[in-house]
C-alpha cells in the first residue's frame, strides 16, 4: 500500500464531521438551552457567548457537505436524497436559527420571534442531524449508483432514539460550555443542567450502542472479533474516564473540564460509530473505495487542504483566543 | 398549486428560486465588504470621523446580509446532491474539489475574521481589525472566484475527460478552471457586485440628502458611489460585450435566443431592441429593429453573416422567450447606471452634487437596479444553458436525483414561505437601518445585549422600547 489517498480522505472527512460535531454542537446545545435562561440579561449572554464564533463553527458543515461532493461524490450522490426530508428539515431550521443572532437585535415588537427561531431552529437541527446519523447506520439501499429506498426508510425507532441522543448530548455540551463562559447564578444553573444533561446522554449512548449491533450482523462481527473487539474493551473503558471527569469537574465547580469531557465523550462516540463503519462510507454496501473520485480529484483536493487546514485551525483558535474568558455582562453588541 | 408540474420541473424551480435569493445577498456583500475595507483603511489614514461613522453604519447592515448569504448558502451546497444526485455523481470528480476549495480559502477566511471584525475592534486594536476587514473583503472575492469557476466549467466545459462510470474526470486543473468563458464571467460579477452595492449605497445617501442636505455622512456616501458609478458602469459595459462575444464563440446557441434570431440572416443580421418572441411560429412579432447592428457588435462587420436558431436542433434549443427579454433588462440597466453616473458628474463639476434634488431621487430610484441587473444577468446566463446543465455534455433531464414530485413539491413550498418570511424580515430590518441617518447612535435601534448588570428589569423594558423605531 504506497499512499491509499481513498483511506486518507476517509479520515479527513471524518475529521471535518467530528470538528463540526462538537463545535456546532456546543452553540446549537446553546440554542436549546436558550429558553431556560431565567433573565433577559442571562439570555443575552448565552447567545453572545457564541455569537463571535458560530459561523465559523458552521462553515464545517459545509465543509463536510462539499468535501463529500468533491471526494466520494457517489456516497454524496447516494446519501442526501436518501436523506432528503431530514436534510431539508435541518437547512431550514438552520436557516431560522442564523439569523436569529442579528435579527433580534433589530427588533422589539417581534424579539420573540426571532428567540423562538433561536431555540425552535437549534433544536430541530440537531434532532435533524441525530436522525440522519441514524438513518446512516442502519444503512442504505443502492441500486446501480443511486438510492433505492422508500421516502420514510430514515424514520425509525432507532432514528428517533439517535435524534433524541444527539438532542441531549448537544445540550450537554452547550451546558458545560457555559459552565465555561459564565459566571455567578448563571454558571450555577448550567452546571445543575450538566448533571442531568451528563446523565441522559450516557444514558443514550448506552442505548444506541446497545441497539447498533442488532441494525446489521457486520456490526455485531466488527465489535465482537478481533481487531474490532479490541477496541470493544477500550472504548466503554475510555467513556468510564470520561464521565468520571465530567462528573468530578462538575462537583469541584472546574470551568474548563467539564466542557473538555463532554467533548471527550463526544470523541468516544464518535471512534465507535467509525469502527462499525469502515470500510464503508455509505452501509452496509458502498466502501470508501467505491465510492471515491478517480485519484486526481483526490490528490488536486488533498493538497489544498494539507496546505489549508492547518492555517484555517491556527487562525480559528486566534479568534477563539480573541474573545477567550467569561462573557462580559457589559459587553455591548457591535 | 404544483400539481401535474413533472418532479424535474419543480427542482429546477427550486434551485432556480433557492439560488436566486442567494445571489443577491453575495452580490450585496461581495461589494459592501471590499466598501467596508476602505472606509476603515480611509478612517485609519486620515483620522475622519465621517468615515468611521460610515463602517459604523454599514458594518451594522453588513452583519444582517452577510448572516443571510450564509444560511441561504448552506441550503446551495447541499441542494447539488439533494435534487441532482446524477448531476453530483458526474461532475463531483471536477467540480467537487472547485467547491471543497471554494470552502477552504474563501469561507473559512470569512468566517473566521467576521467575528473579529464586527466585534472585535477593542479587543485586537486597529491594526488587527483592519487585517480582519481585509480578509472578510479577501474571502468575499475568493468565494466569487471559485464558484464562478465552477459555474463556467457548466458553460463552457475544458480539460476533462470520462471514465468508463459515465463520470466526468480531470485531467487538466489549469484548463477546467481557467475555463474559456471563466475570466470574463469572474470580471462581469465581481463588477456587478460593486455596482450593486455603490447604487446601494448612493440610494442610501440620496435618501438622507433629500432630508438634510448638510448631513455630511450622506454627503460623503453619496459622492464615493457616484465616483463608482461612473468609472464602474461603463466599464462593465465594455466587460459585458467582451462577456457576449465570447458567448458567441463558445454557445452560440444562447446569444442567437439573446438576440431572438430565430432564422438566419446571410448578409447581416438586425439588432432586435424590442419584440416578443413568439416560440409556436419561431419569430419575433411587433419587432423594433435596427437593420445589420447585430453583425456590426459581434462581428465588427455589418454584412457579416450570422446563424440563426433554424441551425440549432429544436431539442437543444434555450427557451427565447426568458432570454430574450432577461438579456434586454440587464443591459437597460446598465445603460442606465451609466447615465446616471454621467449626470452626477456632470453636476459634480458644476459644484451642485448635494443640490440637485432630481439626481438624489434617481439615486434612490436607481437603488435597487443592481439587484434586477444581477438577477437578470444569471437568468440569462443560466436558462441560455438550457437544456444542457454541462453544455452540450449532459442534459438536465439526465441530472436529477431520484426524488418523486410530492416531495420536491413539499420541499419547494416550505422553502418559498420560509424564504420570503425570514428574508422578506431581513431586508425589512435593512431598510429600516438605511432610514436612519448614519450619525445616529447604534442606529436608534437596540444598544445591544446587555448593558444592564445593574438595571431593573422595568428599566431595562422602557430603555429599550423607548429606543425602537
Ligand atoms: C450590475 C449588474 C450587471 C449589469 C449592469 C450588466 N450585467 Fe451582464 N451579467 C451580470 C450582471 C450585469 C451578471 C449577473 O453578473 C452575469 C450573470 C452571469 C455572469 O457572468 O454575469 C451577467 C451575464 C451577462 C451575459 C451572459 C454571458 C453568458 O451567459 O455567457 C452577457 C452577454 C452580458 N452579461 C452582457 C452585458 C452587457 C452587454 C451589459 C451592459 C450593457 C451588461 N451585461 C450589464
Ligand atoms: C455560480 C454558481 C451557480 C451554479 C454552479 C449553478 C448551477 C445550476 C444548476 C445545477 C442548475 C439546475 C439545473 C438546470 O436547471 O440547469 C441551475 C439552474 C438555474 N440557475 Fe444556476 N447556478 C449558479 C448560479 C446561479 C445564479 C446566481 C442564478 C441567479 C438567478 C441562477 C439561476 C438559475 C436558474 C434561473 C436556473 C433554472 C434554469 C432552468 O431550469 O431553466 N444560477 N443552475
Ligand atoms: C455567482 C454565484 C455565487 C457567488 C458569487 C457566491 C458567493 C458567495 C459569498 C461571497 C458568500 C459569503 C457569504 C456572503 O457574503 O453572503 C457565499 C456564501 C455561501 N455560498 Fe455562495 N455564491 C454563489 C453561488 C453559490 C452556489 C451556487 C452555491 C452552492 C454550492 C454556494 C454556496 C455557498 C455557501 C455554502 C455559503 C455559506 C458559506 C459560509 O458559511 O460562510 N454559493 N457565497
Amino acid at each position: 500500500m504506497v499512499f491509499d489517498l481513498a483511506f486518507i480522505w476517509a479520515g479527513l472527512i471524518a475529521f471535518a464531521v467530528l470538528t463540526y460535531v462538537v463545535l456546532d454542537g456546543f452553540d446549537l446545545g446553546v440554542g436549546i438551552l436558550f429558553p431556560f435562561g431565567r433573565s433577559e440579561s442571562d439570555r443575552n449572554v448565552m447567545m453572545n457567548s457564541i455569537a463571535p464564533v458560530w459561523d465559523g463553527n458552521e462553515t464545517w458543515l459545509v465543509l463536510g457537505g462539499g468535501g463529500l461532493f468533491a471526494v466520494f461524490p457517489l456516497a454524496y450522490a447516494v446519501v442526501m436524497p436518501a436523506l432528503y426530508m431530514p436534510i431539508i428539515l435541518m437547512l431550514l431550521a438552520l436557516i431560522f436559527r442564523g439569523v436569529a443572532f442579528e435579527y433580534r437585535w433589530r427588533t422589539a415588537r417581534w424579539k420573540w420571534v426571532w428567540d423562538v427561531a433561536f431555540f425552535g431552529g437549534s433544536l430541530v437541527a440537531a434532532f435533524s442531524q441525530g436522525i440522519a446519523l441514524g438513518a446512516l447506520v442502519q444503512g442504505i439501499k443502492v441500486v446501480n449508483r443511486a438510492y433505492a429506498g422508500g421516502w420514510w426508510d430514515w424514520l425509525t425507532p432507532f432514528s428517533v432514539l439517535t435524534g433524541v441522543a444527539v438532542v441531549a448530548g448537544y445540550a450537554l455540551l452547550g451546558s458545560t460550555w457555559l459552565v465555561l463562559k459564565t459566571t455567578d447564578h448563571l454558571q450555577r444553573q448550567m452546571r445543575s443542567y450538566a448533571w442531568f444533561l451528563a446523565a441522559a446522554t450516557l444514558g443514550f449512548i448506552a442505548m444506541v450502542s446497545l441497539a447498533t449491533p442488532f441494525q446489521d450482523p457486520v456490526y455485531f462481527d466488527r465489535w465482537f472479533n478481533l481487531p474490532g473487539s479490541a477496541f470493544s474493551f477500550m472504548v466503554p473503558i475510555l467513556v468510564a474516564v470520561a464521565s468520571w471527569l465530567l462528573f468530578t469537574g462538575l462537583s469541584d465547580q472546574k470551568d474548563l473540564q467539564p466542557f473538555l469531557s463532554a467533548l471527550a465523550l463526544f470523541v468516544l462516540s464518535f471512534v465507535g460509530i467509525g469502527i462499525s463503519f469502515y470500510p464503508n462510507i455509505v452501509p452496509p454496501s458502498l466502501t470508501i473505495w467505491q465510492a471515491a473520485a478517480p485519484d486526481e480529484s483526490l490528490r488536486f483536493a488533498l493538497v489544498g487542504t494539507v496546505v489549508l487546514v492547518p492555517i484555517i485551525l491556527i487562525y480559528t483558535a486566534y479568534a477563539y483566543w480573541v474573545f477567550r474568558g467569561k462573557v462580559r455582562p457589559e459587553d455591548g453588541y457591535h | 398549486m404544483l400539481q401535474g408540474l413533472s418532479a424535474e420541473l419543480l427542482a429546477r424551480i427550486q434551485f432556480a428560486f433557492t439560488v436566486s435569493f442567494h445571489i443577491i445577498f453575495p452580490a450585496f456583500s461581495i461589494g459592501l465588504a471590499s466598501y467596508l475595507a476602505v472606509l476603515n483603511a480611509l478612517w485609519l489614514r486620515t483620522k475622519d470621523q465621517t468615515y468611521r461613522a460610515l463602517f459604523d453604519y454599514w458594518k451594522k447592515i453588513f452583519a444582517i446580509a452577510f448572516g443571510m448569504g450564509v444560511v441561504s448558502g448552506i441550503v446551495m451546497s447541499y441542494q447539488f446532491g439533494t435534487n441532482w444526485s446524477v448531476f453530483s455523481d458526474k461532475t463531483g470528480p471536477v467540480l467537487g474539489p472547485l467547491m471543497a476549495y471554494e470552502v477552504l480559502s474563501a469561507f473559512f477566511l470569512e468566517a473566521g475574521f467576521l467575528g473579529i471584525m464586527l466585534f472585535g475592534r477593542e479587543r485586537v486594536g486597529n491594526s488587527l481589525h483592519m487585517f480582519a476587514t481585509a480578509m472578510v473583503a479577501f474571502g468575499t472575492l475568493m468565494s466569487a472566484t471559485w464558484i464562478l469557476a465552477v459555474n463556467s466549467w457548466m458553460q463552457t466545459p475544458a480539460g476533462y475527460g470520462m471514465n468508463d462510470l459515465g463520470q466526468f474526470v480531470p485531467e487538466d486543473w489549469w484548463a477546467i478552471i481557467f475555463n474559456p468563458s471563466f475570466p470574463y464571467r469572474l470580471v462581469h460579477m465581481v463588477l456587478a457586485a460593486y455596482l450593486t452595492t455603490a447604487f446601494v449605497v448612493g440610494g442610501v445617501g440620496g435618501w438622507h440628502l433629500l432630508r438634510n442636505r448638510a448631513d455630511t455622512e450622506a454627503r460623503r456616501m453619496f459622492s464615493m458611489a457616484m465616483w463608482m458609478a461612473v468609472i464602474v458602469a461603463p466599464l462593465q459595459i465594455f466587460a459585458g460585450d467582451m462577456h457576449g462575444l465570447n458567448t458567441l464563440e463558445h454557445q452560440p446557441a444562447k446569444v442567437m435566443a439573446m438576440e431572438g434570431h430565430y432564422d438566419s440572416h446571410p448578409e447581416g443580421a438586425p439588432l432586435i431592441l424590442f419584440g416578443i418572441p413568439n416560440p409556436t411560429e419561431k419569430r419575433i412579432d411587433y419587432a423594433i429593429e435596427i437593420p445589420k447592428a447585430s453583425s456590426l457588435i459581434l462581428k465588427h462587420d455589418l454584412n457579416a453573416p450570422m446563424l440563426g436558431l433554424d441551425t440549432i436542433p429544436d431539442e437543444d434549443e434555450p427557451p427565447v422567450f426568458i432570454v430574450f427579454w432577461s438579456f434586454r433588462v440587464m443591459v437597460a440597466l446598465g445603460f442606465a447606471m451609466m447615465g446616471l453616473g454621467a449626470w452626477a458628474l456632470w453636476r459634480r463639476m458644476r459644484g451642485q452634487l448635494y443640490e440637485d434634488r432630481w439626481l438624489h431621487r434617481a439615486a434612490i430610484a436607481m437603488g435597487p437596479m443592481g439587484f434586477v441587473a444581477v438577477l437578470a444577468g444569471w437568468i440569462t446566463t443560466e436558462v441560455g444553458r438550457q437544456p444542457f446543465t454541462v453544455y452540450g455534455l449532459l442534459r438536465t433531464s439526465d441530472s436529477l436525483a431520484p426524488i418523486a414530485a410530492p416531495a420536491v413539491a413539499t420541499s419547494l413550498v416550505a422553502f418559498i414561505i420560509v424564504y420570503f418570511f425570514v428574508f422578506g424580515a431581513g431586508t425589512f430590518y435593512i431598510m429600516r437601518m438605511m432610514a436612519k441617518p448614519a450619525s445616529t447612535p447604534k442606529l436608534g435601534l437596540r444598544a445591544g445585549p446587555i448593558r444592564t448588570a445593574g438595571l431593573t428589569h422595568a428599566q431595562q423594558r422602557t430603555a429599550h422600547t423607548g429606543q425602537n423605531g
